[in-house]
């Protein structure tokens, strides 16, 4: 099988961020990690290609430091690169993102290509279903297993609270991963190494701008959310944070 | 003509998702401001008792969608009867709640449309004659107000509990009913889908639970574990867990809260380093209080919480179990 994998780089999970003077996006002085999901959409790749052979393929839409995630991805195994570089890329609302991205593999004969099911900054939840719809083909959402069959494949799809549904459906095909669908492995040494070697192809802005057009959706302003609720902020040294906490459970709570 | 405002109810296997009324209020709301007319739409295989229950509210109309397609869900046949019947209804926003369903469906038809989804919306505003819709960002960090441009119609999903089912005014007398009968041709429809099911067998009932202890990640390590079962004991509670801890394996996944796991509403609700993404929020929001242990003094758990420590918890739970205890004589 061969099987593209679309990773975004995004702010890190831990890293404080601050809105820019615009206030329309946050400062981009901070550290970068791969959006969760697509970390899994990745693993589940390379465990496809390890059963049924193939080829997988990443692809990162982003400006250069972005490059980070595909050559850990290339370390982890996957086989070849592309990436479509210009800062503008980060730019784009998600109808135009996947419309670069089909443009970039117009010449690719891919089976499957997975992506996140959704990003952690935007999250719009969208790129992929979206990227199905411009290529024609199916797809399935919120994938926790797949398995190869006679027509094509059997992905297990997560439904809301706790609920689990099979879906059978014909290749090729979209799939957006959520997270969890199996356990990371961590890039060792030699494959460190070997990333350096293997093939990244870069693809820029003008080479698909005719694919791409204005943006649907406008940020007009990003601000801190307005507290809904009077919230106690117990403060001191712990010993004396877990006495107040302990009055309040007992006086205001009434548990104890 | 003035513009149309569609809201899309829910259906799933002939049941309205309730989820749709906060739908429907959002979809009030904004004829309110807007002075646009609201109307509704059920799709699916005999849904016309929907679409009955739905006409009850203030709308000025409602579709029932129809074909034998359309049961079971596809992403497929949905998006392909919808767009039929949007290219000879034209709206101007079309309104849905941002469940699994229509997150799974509603990137395809706009796109199908040429058009866009602005999705998991909390808010919206009419300001200047522009429709302004208010979307966290950032796993909550941030929220922003977002614009859409095009021709349209914009699609519009809704978080679940942004607007209140119980505030859906109902209508002077019942609104009129049109059957649309759409046709989805062979070939369309390409997944098979099969039978909805449960996999966790359910151990524990945590819906009973009048005291819960819930670790994040900021639990870091599966040993760790045992120090929030110790406080969980301490205080005669239970021990619950947000996803990646049950991913991990760490805590089984009936103990698993949020929209994928189970919803809860105790008297108390003690998070442990849960950072307050939304998908988690929704399962422990209804908790009577809400205290919130996190070194991260911006983590937007502390929007919801009742009381709130800034700090490490590896600090602060030792000597709070202790605390508990001599409480408790
Ligand atoms: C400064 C700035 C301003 C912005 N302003 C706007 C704005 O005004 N309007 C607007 O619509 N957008 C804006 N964006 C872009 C927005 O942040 C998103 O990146 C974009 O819309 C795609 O949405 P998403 O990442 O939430 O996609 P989702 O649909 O949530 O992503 C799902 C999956 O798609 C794949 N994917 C998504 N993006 C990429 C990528 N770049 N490369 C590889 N795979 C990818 C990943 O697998 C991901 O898990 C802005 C971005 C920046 C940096
Ligand atoms: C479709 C979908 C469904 C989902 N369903 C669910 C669901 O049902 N339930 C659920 O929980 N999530 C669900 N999620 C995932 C959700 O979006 C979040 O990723 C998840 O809730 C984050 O878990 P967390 O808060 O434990 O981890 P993080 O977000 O990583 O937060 C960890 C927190 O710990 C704090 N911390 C770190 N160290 C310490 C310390 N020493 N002391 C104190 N604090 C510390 C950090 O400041 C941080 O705030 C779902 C996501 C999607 C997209």
């Amino acid at each position: 099988m061969k099987i593209l994998v679309c990773m975004k780089q995004v702010p890190q999970k831990d890293a404080p961020l601050k809105l820019n003077e615009a206030g329309t996006w946050i400062r981009e002085d901070v550290s970068y990690e791969v959006n969760e999901p697509d970390a899994f959409a990745l693993e589940e790749a390379l465990r496809q290609k390890e059963k049924h052979t193939g080829e997988v393929v990443v692809l990162t839409a982003g400006p250069a430091r972005a490059q980070q995630v595909l050559r850990e991805a290339l370390a982890k195994g996957a086989d070849r690169a592309i990436h479509l570089e210009d800062a503008a890329f980060v730019g784009l609302d998600a109808y135009n993102t996947a419309r670069a991205i089909a443009a970039a593999i117009k010449d690719e004969k891919f089976d499957l290509i997975f992506t996140g099911l959704q990003s952690d900054d935007y999250g719009y939840a969208q790129t992929g279903v979206i990227l199905a719809q411009i290529q024609g083909w199916p797809h399935a959402t919120i994938i926790m297993q797949i398995e190869k069959n006679e027509g094509g494949i059997r992905v297990k799809r997560e439904l809301e609270a706790g609920f689990f549904q099979f879906v059978d459906m014909p290749l090729p095909a979209v799939l957006t991963i959520q997270s969890g669908i199996n356990k990371l492995r961590y890039a060792t040494l030699i494959g460190i190494k070997q990333a350096k070697t293997k093939p990244l192809r870069k693809v820029t802005m003008t080479e698909v701008q005719a694919a791409v057009g204005g943006n649907l959706q406008k940020i007009e302003k990003l601000y801190v959310p307005q507290k809904s609720k009077n919230t106690e902020f117990l403060e001191g040294p712990p010993a004396e944070v877990a006495k107040k906490l302990v009055e309040k459970l007992k006086n205001e709570v009434r548990v104890l | 003509m003035t513009d149309i405002i569609l809201v899309v109810v829910e259906q799933r296997e002939g049941k309205l998702n309730r989820v749709s009324w906060e739908t429907i209020t959002a979809g009030q709301a904004i004829a309110a401001q807007t002075g646009w007319t609201l109307e509704a739409a059920v799709v699916g295989s005999g849904v016309g008792t929907i679409a009955g229950e739905v006409a009850a509210k203030k709308v000025a109309k409602v579709y029932d969608i129809e074909s034998a397609k359309l049961e079971p869900y596809t992403p497929d046949a949905f998006s392909h009867a919808l767009k039929e019947f949007l290219t000879k209804h034209p709206a101007k926003v079309v309104l849905m709640p941002h469940t699994y369903q229509v997150r799974d469906f509603v990137p395809k038809l706009a796109t199908s449309l040429h058009t866009t989804a602005v999705s998991d919306v909390i808010g919206c505003k009419y300001d200047g004659g522009k429709l302004l819709f208010t979307r966290q960002m950032f796993q909550g960090k941030f929220v922003a107000d977002v614009s859409f441009a095009g021709a349209g119609p914009c699609f519009v999903t809704f978080q679940n509990g942004s607007f209140r089912a119980d505030k859906v005014e109902a209508g002077a007398s019942a609104a009129p009913v049109e059957t649309v009968n759409v046709d989805v041709p062979d070939g369309v429809v390409r997944n098979k889908p099969q039978e909805v099911f449960k996999e966790a067998k359910q151990a524990v009932d945590l819906t009973q639970a009048e005291i819960i202890v819930s670790v994040g990640r900021g639990i870091k390590e599966q040993k760790n574990i045992e120090l929030a079962k110790q406080l969980a004991d301490a205080l005669g509670g239970e021990i619950a867990a947000s996803r990646p801890i049950c991913d991990n394996g760490w805590l089984p996944m009936d103990r698993q809260i949020g929209s994928s796991g189970q919803t809860v509403a105790p008297k108390l609700y003690l998070a442990l380093g849960i950072s307050g993404a939304i998908q988690h929020i929704v399962g422990m929001k209804g908790a009577k209080s809400i205290v919130a242990i996190n070194k991260d003094s911006e983590a937007p758990i502390f929007e919801i919480a009742d009381y709130a420590v800034v700090g490490n918890l590896f600090d602060i739970v030792p000597p709070l179990i202790e605390e508990v205890k001599k409480a408790k004589g």
